[in-house]
């Protein structure tokens, strides 16, 4: 239950507003990094907290981008493809991406790993290619760097992998 | 000349409390404690000082309209920077972020607002956190919360993230937002100056708008002024993107040429020839790489002159191989993207838009297509509750008066004399098609 791990953050959530209803977004940043998504017990939660219909938190969940509805790999990659990082590549960069990960537009990696999405711009224009990686920022992008990258993240995850099953 | 916005150019860690009182932080809301709001407005209106956001309003003339009213007020930081070409407003959000706080403050005394919201977009998710804590330091050194700087005046300030929406950073749309409803504009009047956030009187400004103000308030209007030209005072970043060599933000004062400008960023990459400037990201229109245009002073009149807007003066340079319906169709891809459905014209337009430039660009279409963006993109102007309506023809319609043979070339390539730029015999496929 979010207001039980979560009970000292969400006190001082409610405290920044005047109204309840202004903490949707908030909480619901916090049930996607409980279950992972804003799953249906989620939107619920959210919604008994904030003293509101689950239908309206729900409209707020689907409006925003960084709100997944489904479940994504490990590392959620969103590519900016727009103008001024496809003029220096960015297109090319995301279809290359996809190829050496051997998957489609918007799908995951058989091995849950990676979820690779394209998106719109993300104000590092300067730094391009560029992505955002579960919300951290990898810039000044090439194929080379993100193999290197994809190797570090896979021996990573099975590091993790490892030290949980011993 | 030293960067008055730019800051962390000149020096190292000035975004820090610790090194921004070092030098000189604090003065500017110390001298504003002294004054009477009423004074505070009067110096920031005879700066000149207009919105860095991209409408270039009057700032001093935008507090002023705040009614000496009872009751809460507020000041929402405008940090949804989203425009694509724009990373302007995360420099000053991660390395000058005092000189941030300590603007939104002033204007804060100016209206006497209760609270400050920082509306930084979600993807700036860890500048969101830095800013906290430098919100927290500002709060233990007795900058925010009860009886500032002694006065009687008490102010709080957080921040509230964005999700990924780019109509969060118009103004009405993102008071919604903050208030947990659909981040949709709202029918004005009124105006958000007499009924903002929560109903309440509101000012919102732009990250560079509000770091432009406490050096006005230390040096006074007349040293602002003396920056930059007579209607567009004060130094501006120019973020620099696209086909360029050295990428990223400069500042200047106001009133240099874009000839300079380009210059000052080591030219168009690969020593080509310029073809066209986007002066202000995707929403303000095309203009072709003449003379005329180069040789134009950076200002608000100069570039609308020209028929086109400084607006955030995000500058996406062109160069002489861009193929301009494959830009066209990219811009028209996002507006149609983030309109936010609420207005028929804009959700309709934008997606017919994007529906016949797709058909134009994979060669399905006929020239009756091109005049039918057009006439799409004309009755689309001017019917929308805010201007991203409006912004999303700007691509079309300027594409159209400067390259409008680089369209016919696709629907008619045969019958044509104009080259249409040179392309690989497989396009690199947009991302998603």
């Amino acid at each position: 239950m979010l207001k039980d791990k979560y009970a000292e953050q969400i006190t001082k959530i409610f405290a920044k507003y005047p109204d309840k209803r202004s903490a949707i977004m908030p909480l619901l940043y916090l049930a996607q990094e409980h279950y992972g998504y804003v799953s249906p017990e989620g939107i619920n939660e959210v919604a008994e907290l904030c003293e509101i219909d689950p239908t309206q938190v729900k409209s707020i969940a689907g409006f925003y981008t960084m709100y997944r509805e489904t479940p994504k790999g490990k590392y959620w990659l969103q590519v900016c493809t727009d103008l001024p990082c496809a003029l220096v590549g960015a297109d090319k960069f995301y279809h290359d991406l996809l190829d050496y990960l051997g998957i489609q537009d918007g799908d995951t990696t058989p091995d849950g790993l990676f979820t690779v999405e394209h998106v719109m711009c993300l104000a590092a224009c300067d730094r391009a290619p560029m992505l955002q990686c579960n919300f951290r920022y990898v810039e000044n992008l090439d194929m080379e760097k993100m193999k290197a990258l994809i190797e570090q993240w896979r021996a990573e995850a099975a590091a993790e992998a490892q030290a949980s099953s011993d | 000349m030293p960067n008055i916005l730019l800051r962390d150019q000149d020096v190292p860690n000035i975004g820090t409390y610790e090194v921004y009182v070092q030098h000189g932080g604090y003065e500017g809301l110390r001298k504003a404690l002294s004054m009477s709001p009423k004074e505070v407005i009067a110096v920031v209106k005879d700066s000149n000082l207009r919105g860095r956001g991209g409408a270039g309003f009057s700032t001093g003339m935008k507090w002023s309209f705040v009614p000496d009213v009872d009751g809460p007020k507020y000041v929402v930081v405008n940090a949804d920077e989203s425009e694509p070409g724009t990373f302007k407003d995360r420099q000053i959000l991660e390395k000058n972020t005092q000189q941030l706080i300590e603007g939104a403050l002033i204007c804060a005394y100016a209206i006497q607002a209760s609270t400050i919201y920082v509306y930084v977009r979600g993807e700036f998710w860890d500048i969101g956190f830095q800013l906290e804590r430098e919100i927290e330091k500002a709060r233990a050194a007795g900058w925010i919360g009860q009886n500032i700087g002694g006065s009687n005046w008490s102010c709080e300030m957080y921040v509230h993230w964005g999700a990924g929406a780019y109509i969060c950073g118009e103004e009405s749309a993102m008071l919604n937002s903050i208030e947990g409803k659909l981040g949709q504009p709202r029918v004005r009047p009124p105006f958000p100056a007499v009924s903002g956030l929560y109903g309440r009187p509101t000012v919102i400004n732009n990250v560079e708008t509000l770091a432009n103000v406490p050096p006005i308030i230390v040096n006074g209007a007349a040293w602002y002024k003396s920056i930059g030209t007579e209607k567009s005072p004060g130094p501006k970043i120019f973020c620099m993107s696209g086909h360029i060599a050295k990428p990223g933000n400069y500042e200047l004062p106001l009133g240099k040429t874009f000839r300079e400008l380009i210059e000052l960023a080591g030219g168009v990459r690969g020593g080509k020839k310029l073809k066209a400037i986007l002066p202000s990201g995707a929403s303000g229109p095309l203009l072709p790489g003449t003379d005329k245009v180069l040789d134009t002073p950076l200002t608000y009149e100069d570039v609308a002159a020209l028929g086109s807007t400084l607006g955030s003066a995000s500058v996406i340079i062109l160069d002489e191989d861009t193929d301009m319906v494959w830009a066209t169709l990219k811009m028209i891809k996002f507006f149609r993207h983030e309109s936010c459905g609420k207005c028929t014209p804009c959700r309709e337009g934008t997606y017919w838009l994007e529906q016949r430039l797709k058909a134009i660009y994979e060669r399905r279409a006929t020239r009756a297509d091109v005049e039918l963006i057009e006439s799409v993109a004309k009755q689309m102007q001017g019917k929308s509750l805010c201007a991203l309506g409006d912004f999303a023809t700007s691509p079309v319609l300027s594409a159209l008066k400067y390259w409008r043979d680089e369209f016919y070339a696709y629907v008619e390539p045969v019958k044509t004399t104009v080259r249409a730029p040179a392309r690989k015999a497989v396009p690199v496929a947009m991302a998603g098609d």
